[in-house]
């Protein structure tokens, strides 16, 4: 079985003595930084980031991808034990996780998340391998006009998959779209709205915006409101989940790994959208629907390993085609180019080393985080009792250093501030920030391709809907537009005309 | 006109005036070619028009459907943490690693809920002496440690 080969190839490279180092210190730095909470996974990669640059390709890739998990399970931790959730993918988690921490059962909530995520992490892990191949096989055959296609048809679903207004979503893809031009024309050497400024010749880094719209913004949010948190501290023992619970939860954790590893592969679909589906499934399927909320341990085995395995799988739209499924993945595309690598599907053919070292070290990464998890617990709570006002200097510290360190060039810097300015009134205004990081990303992408295409084409736009693949994913667009906006203006006419009759 | 949902109000005007911007200066300034070869201005000309459209879109809709009202701004935070990022990055070339770390801790702690004195010099000594540790010494980043005066 090639397959098999293939990991096993896989394997050698991840248990590599080096690389386990990397992908520790990544669970481990990851696990850290995700307990904190207010810091969400995409923060915590943007900042980290730099650390990995002067590793070699395959070790900061493993790197990058332990600090995701290790974020998404300190996440969990956080949300469990003080009702903050430590990032979007964990809100549903503290439903249930929280309440069980209330009852003294805070162990067991710990510890069906973590054996939850790792079977969900195996699972996962081996569906890449088998799935991932193939999908690159067909990647392989796309020209421009399937490229640009296929990006249309991913910054869509991200927009339809993400919650809040549809028009607000487009229109923030948009406007990455905009920003993430600036700089030169790769065509013409033009440059683009760099207004004389040295410093935009080269583009603005995605790193910079990230860490403005998920770093600067989160903190100057969470400085808006009142310290008060409620931390269990004391009573995080037991462990291991009881012989009841075990029965309880494994049909749930089955059942979050097939959503999250399906969900996890759309575009825009990812953990987030894994975690709000499997507690939704897992409330209805139960027999006792009304303990959701109040203490359900299902409630907790399900989302956590639908999270997970969605975590995982969106890598595969992202090894495949090159395109980013999420904001997490949009970075690792940016880093994988930092390295000197143009993600797509001639990875791995050209560096199976890299592509299968990645996939085997998921699995490793996943394994760490339950060996280190468990007996660490103590060690992360501690940490959710220091109070925010040492915390949030520090956060900024780091950010600072690493957005420096970037070129050190302190404009940089400046451009991360007005970011965070930026990220700060789009939050006011209720407007999403993660597909505009999407479209900051494929910019660059899609303008190349459409150019491309239209030349192939000689001027003619239909070349979109006449070829076989590019018209699936157009009409697919089409489709998933129609179909949620529907409903939604339906809904707003509805809500228009109660307020006028009012 | 009354406006019934401040928040799409004030998105679509954002939306609209950024997407003016970039089509009309893209327009003035670079070559647009053709739809077979494209020229600098076409792409983000296209893209400022729909920008514009999706921004009109929402601010119509603002004017009919009732939104919730834009939460007040709270500036303090805002700019003491802008500022202090901004800070960081300029004085580390004229103060080192140490007076810029000073700068940003200080001024980020100003828009915090309390400023404490001894509290905030602690924190900036723990976090100086540990980031000349992780990025001078093992991460080997170039930046001097003290102001240039004392060197």
């Amino acid at each position: 079985m090639d397959v098999f080969n293939n990991l096993w190839m896989g394997f050698g490279v991840a248990v590599s003595l080096q690389n386990l180092f990397y992908c520790f210190i990544g669970v481990l730095l990851g696990t850290l930084i995700g307990v904190l909470p207010g810091i969400g996974s995409v923060a915590t990669i943007a900042m980290l980031l730099p650390i990995t640059f002067n590793l070699n390709p395959v070790s900061a890739l493993i790197m990058l991808a332990g600090i995701y998990y290790g974020a998404q399970y300190g996440g969990s931790t956080t949300s469990i034990l003080v009702n903050i959730p430590g990032e979007a993918t964990s809100v549903v988690t503290c439903l249930d996780g929280y309440q069980m921490a209330r009852q003294g059962r805070a162990g067991s909530a710990l510890a069906t998340a973590a054996l939850g995520s790792f079977f969900a992490g195996c699972v996962a892990t081996l569906i890449i391998a088998v799935a991932a191949p193939p999908l690159a096989e067909v990647a392989l055959k796309f020209g421009p006009s399937e490229y640009f296609s296929l990006m249309v048809f991913g910054l869509i679903a991200a927009t339809v998959l993400a919650h809040g207004s549809l028009l607000k979503a487009i229109a923030m893809v948009v406007w990455g779209l905009l920003f993430g031009l600036i700089g030169t024309d790769v065509n013409s050497g033009v440059l683009r709205f760099t207004f004389d400024i040295p410093e935009l010749s080269d583009g603005i880094g995605f790193v910079i915006v990230a860490m403005g719209m998920f770093g600067t913004t989160e903190i100057i949010l969470n400085l808006e409101m009142k310290e008060k948190r409620e931390v269990f501290t004391s009573n995080v023992k037991n462990l291991w989940p009881t012989r009841e619970d075990f029965k309880r939860l494994w049909p749930a954790v089955l059942r979050g790994t097939a959503l999250g590893s399906m969900l996890g592969i759309l575009p825009g679909g990812g953990a987030l959208l894994s975690s709000f589906g499997a507690y939704t499934v897992e409330k209805k399927l139960s027999n006792h629907p009304e303990q959701f909320g109040k203490g359900a341990i299902e409630g907790v085995a399900g989302p956590e390993s639908a999270n997970n395995a969605g975590a995982q799988t969106s890598f595969i739209p992202m090894l495949t085609l090159g395109i980013p499924g999420n904001a997490v993945m949009a970075l690792m595309i940016g880093a994988l180019m930092i390295q000197g690598i143009a993600p797509g599907p001639q990875v791995m053919a050209e560096k199976p080393q890299l592509f299968w070292g990645l996939i085997a070290s998921m699995w490793v990464g996943n394994l760490m985080l339950v060996v280190l998890n468990l007996p660490l617990i103590g060690m992360w709570v501690k940490l959710l009792t220091v109070p925010y006002r040492y915390l949030f200097p520090s956060i900024l510290v780091f950010m600072a250093i690493g957005v420096f360190s970037l070129s050190n060039n302190p404009f940089d810097v400046l451009v991360m501030a007005v970011f965070g300015i930026v990220g700060y009134v789009c939050a006011k205004l209720e407007c999403e920030p993660a597909p505009m990081i999407l479209g900051f990303i494929l910019g660059p992408l899609m303008e190349e391709n459409l150019r491309r295409a239209m030349l192939l084409s000689r001027g003619d736009p239909t070349v979109f809907f006449t070829k076989p693949i590019s018209a699936v994913f157009m009409i697919a667009s089409v489709v998933l537009l129609v179909a949620v906006a529907l409903p939604a203006i339906r809904k707003k006419r509805e809500e228009a005309f109660a307020a006028e009759e009012a | 006109m009354k406006i019934k949902g401040p928040k799409d109000f004030w998105a679509g005007l954002m939306f609209i005036g950024s997407g003016l911007f970039f089509a009309i200066w893209a327009v003035m300034n670079y070559q647009m070619g053709s739809a077979v070869r494209m020229g600098p201005a076409y792409f983000p000309a296209v893209l400022g028009g729909l920008l514009v459209v999706l921004g009109l879109a929402i601010f119509l809709g603002s004017l009919v459907i009732r939104g919730p009202s834009v939460p007040h701004f709270i500036f303090r935070p805002l700019i003491m943490i802008s500022l202090a990022c901004v800070l960081y990055g300029y004085l580390m070339r004229p103060l080192g690693l140490v007076g810029a770390t000073a700068a940003l801790v200080y001024v980020g702690a100003l828009g915090g809920h309390e400023f404490r004195w001894k509290e905030v010099t602690i924190l900036f000594v723990v976090l100086a002496i540990f980031s000349w540790a992780v990025f001078l010494k093992v991460l080997g980043l170039p930046f001097p440690l003290w102001p240039d005066a004392f060197s």
